[in-house]
C-alpha cells in the first residue's frame, strides 16, 4: 500500500497528502500524443536508463510497470492510488512508469510530456516532496537534453504547463468548513490568487467525502520556491479556518455532530450494500468524529487505507477478481465492515 | 495500406487536406480513427478543451480558415488549427514557430511571458550566466545612481568577466 495512505503525516487531522509534480520533455522527439510506438520505445529506454544506470542507491528502488502489460484493473488500482493518471493509460500503447517500492514517487513515461516525476507523500510535506522531485529531475537531467529555452523554460506538450512545468498540490479534509457552509469562501478565495480547487476523483462539482485538492494554476513566470510558499500559506489558512469551523461545530451542535458520527459508524459497521459516494461520505464522519475525540479506539491509518481501497479498481485487485457495478456495493460493504472488526 | 497510428490493422479511414498546394493524406483503421474523434469528447471538461474555447475567442470563422505554411510546424508537422483544436502542440518547435500567435495565448494564461524559475543544471550553463549579467546591470546602474562608484567599478570588473566567459560557451 502507497505511503501516503498508510502512514500519517504533519497536520493529518486535516492535510491528507501532498504531491509535486514536474512536466519534462527531451529535446529531439514529438510530444506523446503524436509520437509513434517506435520512437516512444526509443525514449522509454533513455528515461529508464538515465533514473537506473544512473544512480547505483535509486536501481533497485524502482519497478517498471508498462500499461500495455497490465490489466485494465491493474491500471484502475494505480490511478485511484495517484501513481498513475488518467493519462497515461489512455496513452496505453506507450505509457508507462517507473515507481519506487514505497509508492512515494512515480516516473510517468510518454504521459501527457515525455516525462513527468511525481512525489507523493502523507500530510503536509511540501519542501521534502520538492526536494524528492528535484533530485530526480537533476539525476534524469545529467544524461538528457530536456526542451528548454531561455524565455519560456521548460517546454510542454500543453501551453498550461510552460515555464517551471510544476504543479504543486495538497489533498485537505474540510468537514467542518463543508457543514458550515464556508467552503464556498474558501473556494473563491483561492480561485482569486491563481488556486485551483478540485475534488477528489474527478467526479465533476461533486466534492466526495468532503476532500479538496488545491493546486497551482500559473506555472510561468514564478519560481518553484514562490509556487510552494503560495500553496503552503494557503493550506495554513485553511488549517485554521477548519480548525476553528471544527471547534466551534463541537461547542455549539455537540450532539448533533456525536449522533452523525455514531449514526455513520454504526452504518459502516453494518451495512450489505454500499456504494461508493455513500462510503465516502461515512468516512469523512467518522474521521471528523476522531479528530474531535467524539470516537476512541479507532485508527486513523485503517479509515486512510479503506478511502483508497474502496474504490472500484483497488478493490476488484483486493478480491483478485471482476466485479459488476452491483457486486461491487456488496463487496465494498463487506471489506468495510471486516476491515473496521 | 497500414493505420498510421497504431501500424496494426488495415486502413479504412483516410483523409486528405490540401494546404496551399500541398496534400497531406492520413489513414487510420476504423478504431484509431474513432479514438481520435472521441478523444475530443473524452475531455469535454479538460483543460485542453478549455483552451481550444479560449483560443476561439476570436470568432469560429477563423477556424474554417486555410492557415498559410508559416502556421505549419516545419519539424512535426502539427498546424496551428490542429493545435487549437486538441490543445496540444506537437514537439519544442511549435513553440518556435507559432511564437507570435503563442504568446497572447500565454500571457493569458500565465499573466506572463517570461521563465523566472530553474534552469538546467548541465545545458542551462549559458542561460544561467545570462541571467546573472542581467542582474549585475541593475545593480550596476543603481550603484551609479546612488553614486557609489567603489561599488560600480567592482560590478563592472564582474560584468566584463560575465561577458567574456559567455563569449567563450
Ligand atoms: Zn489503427
Ligand atoms: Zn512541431
Amino acid at each position: 500500500m502507497a505511503k501516503w495512505l498508510k502512514e500519517i503525516g504533519p497536520h493529518a487531522d486535516i492535510v491528507v497528502s501532498t504531491r509535486v509534480r514536474l512536466a519534462r520533455n527531451i529535446e529531439g522527439f514529438p510530444f506523446p500524443h503524436i509520437l509513434n510506438e517506435e520512437k516512444a520505445e526509443e525514449l522509454k529506454k533513455i528515461v529508464m536508463e538515465s533514473v537506473i544506470s544512473g544512480n547505483s542507491t535509486l536501481q533497485n528502488h524502482f519497478n517498471i510497470i508498462s500499461m500495455k502489460d497490465i490489466s485494465q484493473i491493474e491500471r484502475l488500482n494505480y490511478l485511484e492510488k495517484y501513481l498513475v493518471s488518467p493519462d497515461l493509460i489512455r496513452h496505453s500503447n506507450i505509457g508507462s512508469a517507473l515507481i519506487n517500492k514505497e509508492e512515494t514517487i512515480s516516473i510517468l513515461i510518454n504521459e501527457e510530456d515525455h516525462i513527468r516525476v511525481q512525489c507523493l507523500l502523507p500530510g503536509l510535506q511540501l519542501e521534502k516532496a520538492w526536494d524528492l522531485a528535484q533530485n530526480i529531475d537533476d539525476l534524469i537531467e545529467e544524461k538528457i537534453n530536456y526542451s528548454y529555452e531561455e524565455e519560456l523554460g521548460y517546454l510542454t506538450a500543453c501551453p498550461t504547463n510552460l515555464g517551471t512545468g510544476v504543479r504543486v498540490s495538497v489533498m485537505l479534509h474540510l468537514p467542518a468548513l463543508s457543514l458550515t457552509g464556508h467552503i464556498n469562501g474558501v473556494l473563491k478565495a483561492s480561485g482569486q490568487i491563481g488556486l485551483a480547487v478540485r475534488g477528489i476523483y474527478g467526479e465533476g462539482t461533486d466534492f466526495l467525502g468532503h476532500l479538496y485538492q488545491i493546486s497551482n494554476q500559473v506555472t510561468l513566470g514564478i519560481t518553484e520556491q514562490e509556487i510552494i510558499s503560495n500553496i503552503s500559506d494557503v493550506t495554513m489558512q485553511i488549517i485554521q479556518n477548519e480548525r476553528s469551523a471544527r471547534d466551534k461545530l463541537l461547542h455549539h451542535r455537540k450532539i448533533e455532530l456525536e449522533d452523525k458520527v455514531f449514526r455513520s459508524y454504526g452504518i459502516l459497521k453494518n451495512a450489505r450494500v454500499m456504494s461508493r459516494s455513500e462510503a465516502m461520505q461515512l468516512i469523512s464522519d467518522i474521521k471528523l468524529g476522531i479528530n474531535l475525540g467524539l470516537i476512541e479506539n479507532n485508527n486513523m491509518e485503517i479509515l486512510n487505507e479503506l478511502t483508497a481501497l474502496i474504490q472500484p479498481g483497488c478493490l476488484q485487485k483486493y478480491y483478485a477478481m471482476e466485479l459488476s457495478e452491483s457486486d461491487r456495493d456488496i463487496k465494498r460493504a463487506q471489506l468495510i465492515r471486516e476491515m473496521l472488526g | 495500406m497500414i493505420c498510421q497510428d497504431c501500424n496494426q490493422r488495415a486502413a479504412t479511414v483516410h483523409f486528405t487536406k490540401i494546404v496551399q498546394g500541398v496534400k497531406n493524406e492520413t489513414h487510420l483503421c476504423d478504431e484509431c480513427a474513432r479514438l481520435r474523434q472521441n478523444k475530443s469528447f473524452d475531455d469535454v471538461f479538460s483543460i485542453h478543451n478549455f483552451l481550444a474555447g479560449l483560443l476561439d475567442v476570436s470568432g469560429d470563422s477563423v477556424r474554417k480558415q486555410e492557415y498559410p505554411n508559416n502556421f505549419i510546424c516545419s519539424k512535426c508537422g502539427t498546424t496551428y488549427d490542429y493545435f487549437k483544436k486538441v490543445g496540444r502542440l506537437g514537439c519544442n518547435n511549435c513553440y518556435i514557430e507559432f511564437k507570435e500567435k503563442m504568446n497572447p495565448l500565454v500571457r493569458k494564461i500565465h499573466g506572463n511571458t517570461l521563465h523566472t524559475g530553474k534552469v538546467p543544471k548541465r545545458t542551462g550553463g549559458i542561460i544561467k550566466k545570462r541571467r546573472e549579467l542581467q542582474q549585475l546591470k541593475l545593480q550596476l546602474n543603481d550603484a551609479i545612481n546612488k553614486q557609489e562608484f567603489e561599488k560600480a567599478a567592482e560590478l563592472r570588473d564582474k560584468i566584463n568577466e560575465l561577458n567574456r566567459q559567455i563569449l567563450d560557451m
